[in-house]
């Protein structure tokens, strides 16, 4: 591993090449790099190894400040990070699943300041100041989120992979009804004044999640239990 | 992914300065550059965060239409009140692309931008992609092309550096050239407003362009001009699953009636060339006459003139006059909002 000095004076030229404009921004990315190299080292993030090689894949490191599940978190993180990964890799939450990593299947579905995002598209440099709540967050063992004690209710898994997207999804979903928010369908539907969850809605606002093991009626009977207030 | 720096922007004027740096890009609700970074498609050095410089308003301009900021999420503007109401045609493109996950994330300015969905441009394992590394020919021209361009598309050989058959993916985008839309965009040198339909380009001899934008300009926002298809407009996708897939062939139709009688017409197609495809030939052989089958199959056949499929997608052509007969019969029932 290259000592510590040599990769500072890496980055610090790095970033000094990337924004010759800006002394103030290569001042404070040097302080950046700095603290974010010592946490790299401390914590072993896999990037710091080959941090030597060549000035081009030199990582770039910021410092990041959020709240997971109501948790202020504040992290030296490779600026390629994911939500996703971070979560899974670097926190151990692992309750968020990687299926396709490109925004095709929804495995990977968080709350973003109470918004449903994929995660894996999320860069999570950007997240300064956000709020994430993820399914560790949404409810725990004994003290369900509804969304969670309908999917339970209902059935509506059978390998669990999706699961978690899926509830986050769900969970979303009741708070955009409710703000009266429409889908493609609430116009082919002609419903375009605060639309009502029909099956049709659910489907459609369910989209954004695939199951693999197909285990679609059960989710949606899932999605509209919840709906419609009652939980079981 | 290649390593990169990250400036979160405070201004407009220093984000386009960042942006001026080579190699940086403006950074949206990256679920196109970021999935393209993953791929190796794209390799910015820089990052150019431009999520808050306040462009995430939706206001009504004094001509009475209209200004939809760059950061707004597709799922905000499609949820917009005035939006809605004015300018349904907008909201139900929006609500027919991706997914409410990416819908929360992706912009405005970002789905102008989006780039295509050709198999060969985000697969870095084919070497042949005009698009991706000018010069080295077209692999989709002899390959797999059913979301190909049948329209507008540069065909001289699968070697030639010319050839593109790729498609401008986007439903937000169909929808801003049946409204007529203005794009505005900010430069070192100041602003200039570009009219949506000359905002994106066809591939000519330049492929790996997509759009007229300089890589220095960011987009501020878009303009609608005041409504006029409000009440009779109509956003018909067709596509291989029912939700969260691209479009094979789509139409954005917007009709201003006057008794039985259509008065003036927008019309544009998506997934058929390398931007959405607006005929205004077909919007002029619409004004003036009857709303009924035979003037809507006149449109579809001006609309379509000149058309030509490859070996997986020659079925766009017809699938294409149906869509547009179709989604004019839906507007000028006016069932929309
Ligand atoms: C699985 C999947 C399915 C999808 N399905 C559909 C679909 O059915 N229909 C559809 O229309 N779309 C679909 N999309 C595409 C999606 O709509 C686009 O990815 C999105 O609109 C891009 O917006 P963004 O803000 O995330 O852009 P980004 O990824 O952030 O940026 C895209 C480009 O715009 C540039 N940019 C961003 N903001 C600015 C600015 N203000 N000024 C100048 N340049 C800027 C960036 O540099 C980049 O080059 C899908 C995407 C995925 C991943
Ligand atoms: S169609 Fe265009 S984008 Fe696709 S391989 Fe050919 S040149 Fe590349
Ligand atoms: S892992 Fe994010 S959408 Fe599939
Ligand atoms: S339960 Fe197995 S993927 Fe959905």
């Amino acid at each position: 591993m290259a000592s510590c000095t040599d990769l500072e004076e890496e980055l610090v030229r790095d970033e000094s090449v990337a924004t010759p404009h800006e002394p103030e921004m290569s001042r404070r990315n040097f302080l950046t790099a700095t603290t974010a190299l010592t946490a790299a080292l401390a914590v072993g993030l896999p990037h710091a190894a080959d941090a030597q090689s060549t000035t081009a894949s030199a990582p770039r490191m910021a410092d990041l400040l959020l709240t997971i599940n109501g948790k202020q978190q504040a992290l030296p993180i490779d600026t390629r990070t994911t939500l996703l990964d971070l979560l899974r890799e670097n926190l151990e939450l692992t309750g968020s699943k990687k299926g396709c990593d490109h925004g095709q299947c929804g495995a990977c579905t968080v709350l973003l300041n109470g918004r449903r995002v994929n995660s894996c598209l999320t860069l999570a440099v950007t997240l300064s100041g956000a709020e994430v709540t993820t399914i560790e967050g949404l409810g725990q063992p004994g003290n369900l989120h509804p969304a969670q004690q309908a999917f339970v209710d209902h059935d509506g898994f059978q390998c669990g992979y999706c699961t978690p997207g899926q509830i986050n999804s769900a969970a979303a979903l009741i708070d955009e009804f409710k703000r009266g928010e429409l889908s493609q369908v609430s116009f082919e539907t002609g419903k375009t004044d605060h639309p009502q969850a029909t099956e049709r809605e659910i489907k459609e606002r369910m989209s954004g999640n695939i199951c693999r093991c197909g285990a679609y009626p059960n989710i949606v009977a899932a999605v509209r239990a919840l709906t419609m207030g009652g939980v079981a | 992914m290649n390593p990169f720096t990250y400036e979160r922007a405070a201004a407009a004027d220093t984000a386009i300065r960042a942006a001026s740096s080579h190699g940086a890009k403006f950074l949206g609700g990256g679920t196109n550059l970021v999935d393209l970074m993953k791929y190796g498609v794209e390799h910015p050095t820089t990052l150019v965060d431009v999520n808050h410089l306040g462009m995430d308003q939706v206001t009504p301009t004094a001509a009475g239409g209209m200004f939809v900021g760059g950061s707004v999420r597709n799922s905000d503007l499609a949820n917009n009140p005035a939006i809605v109401r004015n300018y349904p045609l907008l909201s139900h493109a929006l609500l027919a692309g991706a997914s409410p996950q990416l819908r929360n994330m992706a912009t405005t300015a970002g789905n102008l931008l989006q780039r295509t969905r050709c198999y060969y441009f985000m697969d870095t394992a084919f070497p042949a992609c005009n698009k991706r590394e000018p010069g080295s020919g077209c692999a989709a021209l002899n390959g797999f092309n059913r979301i190909h361009a049948v329209l507008g598309q540069t065909d001289e050989g699968a070697a030639s550096p010319h050839t593109c058959i790729a498609t401008n993916p986007s439903d937000m985008n169909v929808a801003m050239y049946a409204l007529g839309a203005v794009v505005e965009v900010q430069g070192p040198k100041g602003k200039r407003s570009i009219a949506v339909a000359d905002f994106h380009r066809l591939p000519g001899k330049n492929p790996e362009l997509d759009t007229n934008l300089r890589p220095d300009e960011l987009i501020l926002g878009v303009t609608l001009p005041p409504a006029t298809f409000a009440k009779n407009s109509w956003y018909l996708k067709v596509r291989d699953r029912q939700s969260y897939a691209f479009a094979l062939v789509s139409v954005a139709a917007g009709l201003e009636m006057n008794g039985g009688t259509i008065k003036s017409a927008g019309l544009a197609l998506g997934g058929v060339a390398h931007k959405p495809w607006q005929s205004k030939e077909a919007e002029r052989a619409l004004a003036g006459k009857p709303a009924n089958r035979t003037t809507f199959m006149d449109a579809a056949n001006v609309a379509l003139t000149g058309a030509h499929g490859y070996k997986d997608n020659a079925f766009k052509v017809e699938m294409a006059k149906q869509t547009i007969v179709r989604a004019l019969t839906l507007a000028a029932q006016g069932v929309q909002a």
